[in-house]
């Protein structure tokens, strides 16, 4: 409880949470809404899921998180604060999990945020009739990406504990999630690319906006973001096993 | 100057990690062009199975398919003809339509035999523009405008003199004007004469909204009618190239009273890279740039913020106080070790990655050597500019995580957009004013207005040329570095 009280002073008080928060939210709403009035619709149909389509700032609010989540370690190490912090609370894990919490909640905050107005842009801005899936499955897509958000802060928050330095951190964090998703359509064999867009973080984790087509999709919506979530677990496991064995 | 550039090379030589991250990105960019997941069927199942494309003399991949209706001829001489009609029809799902390709063509062609890619020069009609003068699969040039009709019929002329070739139109037949003369070198002494038909395959995006193109398409057929021909038979009648001249219903031709009807479909063009194009471009081989590139940031963002986090940049101000010198040293030290690295492994991966390519039996596209030779100082400029990109941001916001961020961001993110998501014409829009229309030196595929295709970035079109969008990414570190100089000389370090 301590703990959780020291990272919320530590995240709270340093200068760049709230303009990183409010960048969530404003990369976020402002890509989607962008999107949604870029595309060129044919009576009914989008050629896009339009829920999918709504979301689509989610690319770029969660280079924002990772900003924040990477700073939040980082910092800390090229402050020196670290060490402070170790010897304050002697329980290394105790501290990561009440950091990992903290920053989660303040990201999952700003994600709720962010998401429901973009898709009610989406909604105003894309052709009503074309925006018809199911309420379950919208509400699963907003529910959903609130969560990604959340994965990806912790991924990059284990990233970070691990490597200790913000640009190697936001750099590997970078990679995984747009890299990737370009090799894979470099691919032209139709298995590997469905095995790399199964493995890959983002393109795995961001099945679950999809509200139609479903079966197209190369694995279900929540099994998509549970591989994002092993994602997120191996890297704080990561993180955790260098924090244990290494000095400060 | 000197003392400074050496300082800077020192500061970047013991960077923690620098080494690392320079192996990485050269050691990402070998692994993913030399090692490729691809595989092809050319050739690997034995030699009937080999991929053969029609090579034109300049060393390019062709389109030579046609109707040809031809004649040996030894040594100079002339043909002419009129065309006095001129039809077209599109083959979609649902049957034949009346639809002219704007780049259907009919008219007079002298070529050097009937091998596929051999030289040639012609001079024709079209379906939309006007008479044209083609030699050589690349060469256009235009004569006057003006489409075929009954009551607007068009001469046509082709002169052989040695090894060069004229070509003439005319409304009447009495008053010719000269369209173009232009050399077609090594034409042996016989060559075939005669008059063809042909008319290029159409491409239509199925739904604008969708960047990942879907792509609808399929052949055309043109029908023209020749008479007042000047040389006398016998005449033969062959179809050359692909398998559509064959497929495709009433291609052919017959004799008139007055001369012959020839039906064709296909095209005398260089062979474009589409939605429906085979192979793949030597810019395939380089698929691991994006990987480097976030190396090559990570480097250029710490070379700068590794300074404020130590300390080290009070010391570095004190001994040179004219603080945009320090950056100027930095960049251009940065800049020119990412070069040389960038060049040396680009050379690498396109030389040996085509080859490693063809031996997994993928057809790979030929590209000119000046083309491969743009492509890798292209990479490496890239590499290079972006890493001085990066520096910038470094620079102007002094945290690391969102310095990379920016910098990523503004070079990777937009292609990534462009190429997923964003419609055609927001894509080419981003791909002309953020810094990612650099990515346009990598490409190896040219485009030629002569050829209707999709045109588009995910097909490998880029909408600015090269050394346009080499231009707009340098214009951003141009502008960053300008702003963080700027920010060094008002605030304190």
């Amino acid at each position: 409880m301590r703990q959780l009280h020291a990272e919320w002073t530590k995240l709270r008080t340093s200068p760049g949470t709230k303009w990183l928060l409010a960048g969530i939210i404003a990369a976020t709403v402002a890509l989607s809404a962008l999107a949604c009035a870029a595309i060129v619709c044919r009576a009914s149909d989008c050629g896009q899921d339009p829920v999918k389509l709504s979301l689509t700032g989610t690319l770029l609010g969660q280079a924002v998180v990772a900003i924040l989540a990477v700073l939040a370690v980082g910092g800390e190490y090229s402050t020196g604060l670290a060490r402070v912090t170790y010897t304050a609370m002697p329980r290394r894990l105790g501290v990561l999990a009440a950091k990992a919490a903290v920053v989660t909640a303040a990201v999952v905050a700003a994600a709720a945020v962010a998401v429901p107005i973009s898709m009610l842009a989406g909604h105003a801005l894309l052709p009503a009739q074309s925006f018809t899936p199911p309420a379950s499955a919208v509400l699963r897509a907003g529910a959903g990406t609130v969560l990604y958000l959340g994965l990806i802060a912790l991924l990059s928050l284990g990233l970070a504990t691990a490597m200790r330095s913000s640009a190697a951190a936001i750099g590997t964090v970078l990679g995984l999630l747009f890299v990737i998703p370009i090799l894979t359509q470099a691919v032209s064999d139709p298995a590997w690319q469905r095995h790399l867009e199964q493995s890959a973080p983002m393109s795995a984790g961001l099945a679950i906006q999809a509200t139609r087509d479903l079966q197209d999709l190369p694995l279900s919506p929540w099994a998509g973001l549970g591989v994002l979530a092993l994602w997120a677990a191996g890297a704080l496991g990561l993180g955790a096993w260098t924090l244990l064995g290494r000095d400060v | 100057m000197r003392n400074l550039l050496h300082a800077e090379w020192t500061k970047l030589r013991t960077l923690p990690g620098w080494i690392f991250a320079m192996i990485a990105a050269a050691g990402a960019m070998l692994a993913l062009g030399l090692l490729p997941g691809l595989q092809g069927s050319c050739g690997t199942q034995g030699p009937q199975s080999q991929c053969v494309a029609a090579v034109g003399p300049d060393g390019l991949e062709v389109s030579d398919s046609f109707t040809f209706v031809h004649q040996a001829m030894t040594g100079d001489g002339t043909i002419t003809a009129r065309v006095s009609q001129m039809t077209g029809q599109r083959l979609g799902p649902d049957g034949e339509q009346d639809a002219m390709a704007p780049w259907a063509k009919a008219g007079l062609i002298v070529k050097d035999g009937t091998a596929a890619g051999s030289a040639y020069a012609a001079v024709m009609v079209t379906g939309a523009h006007g008479v044209r003068m083609q030699h050589n699969y690349l060469y256009d040039k235009a004569g006057p405008a003006g489409q075929v009709t009954q009551t607007q019929p068009r001469w046509l002329r082709l002169t052989r003199s040695g090894d060069t070739i004229t070509g003439q139109s005319s409304p009447d037949g009495v008053t010719w004007n000269t369209v173009a003369t232009v050399p077609l070198k090594h034409l042996p002494p016989t060559v075939l004469i005669g008059m063809f038909v042909t008319s290029p395959q159409y491409a239509e995006a199925m739904n604008e909204s969708l960047g990942a193109v879907g792509a609808s398409g399929g052949p055309t057929k043109a029908t023209a009618t020749f008479d007042h021909l000047d040389r006398t038979g016998p005449w033969s009648e062959q179809r050359l190239g692909g398998s559509t001249n064959f497929e495709v219903p009433g291609v052919g031709f017959e004799p008139t009273d007055t001369g012959f009807t020839i039906t064709g479909s296909g095209d005398i063009a260089p062979a474009v890279a589409g939605p429906a194009g085979a192979g793949v471009s030597i810019t395939e081989t380089l698929v691991g740039t994006f990987a480097a590139l976030i190396f090559v940031v990570v480097i250029g963002v710490g070379y700068i913020t590794g300074e404020y986090r130590h300390g080290m940049i009070r010391m570095t101000l004190a001994a040179t106080p004219r603080r945009g010198r320090v950056l100027a040293a930095k960049a251009a030290v940065l800049g020119a070790t990412v070069f040389t690295l960038g060049l040396a492994v680009a050379a690498i991966v396109v030389i040996f990655g085509q080859k490693v390519l063809r031996g997994n039996g993928v057809y790979v596209l030929p590209a000119t050597g000046a083309t491969q030779l743009r492509v890798i100082a292209g990479t490496a400029a890239l590499l290079s500019v972006a890493s001085v990109l990066a520096l910038g941001w470094g620079a102007l916001l002094r945290r690391s995580a969102t310095a990379v961020t920016a910098a990523v961001l503004t070079i990777v993110l937009p292609y990534l957009l462009a190429m997923t998501v964003l419609p055609a014409g927001a894509a080419q829009w981003l791909l002309r004013i953020s810094p990612a229309a650099a990515f346009a030196l990598q490409q190896s595929t040219p485009q030629y207005y002569q050829v209707a295709n999709l045109y588009l970035p995910n097909s490998g079109y880029y909408p600015l040329p090269g050394w346009a969008g080499l231009a707009v990414l340098a214009a951003w570190t141009a502008a960053v570095l300008g702003l963080a100089a700027h920010r060094l000389h008002r605030r304190d370090a």
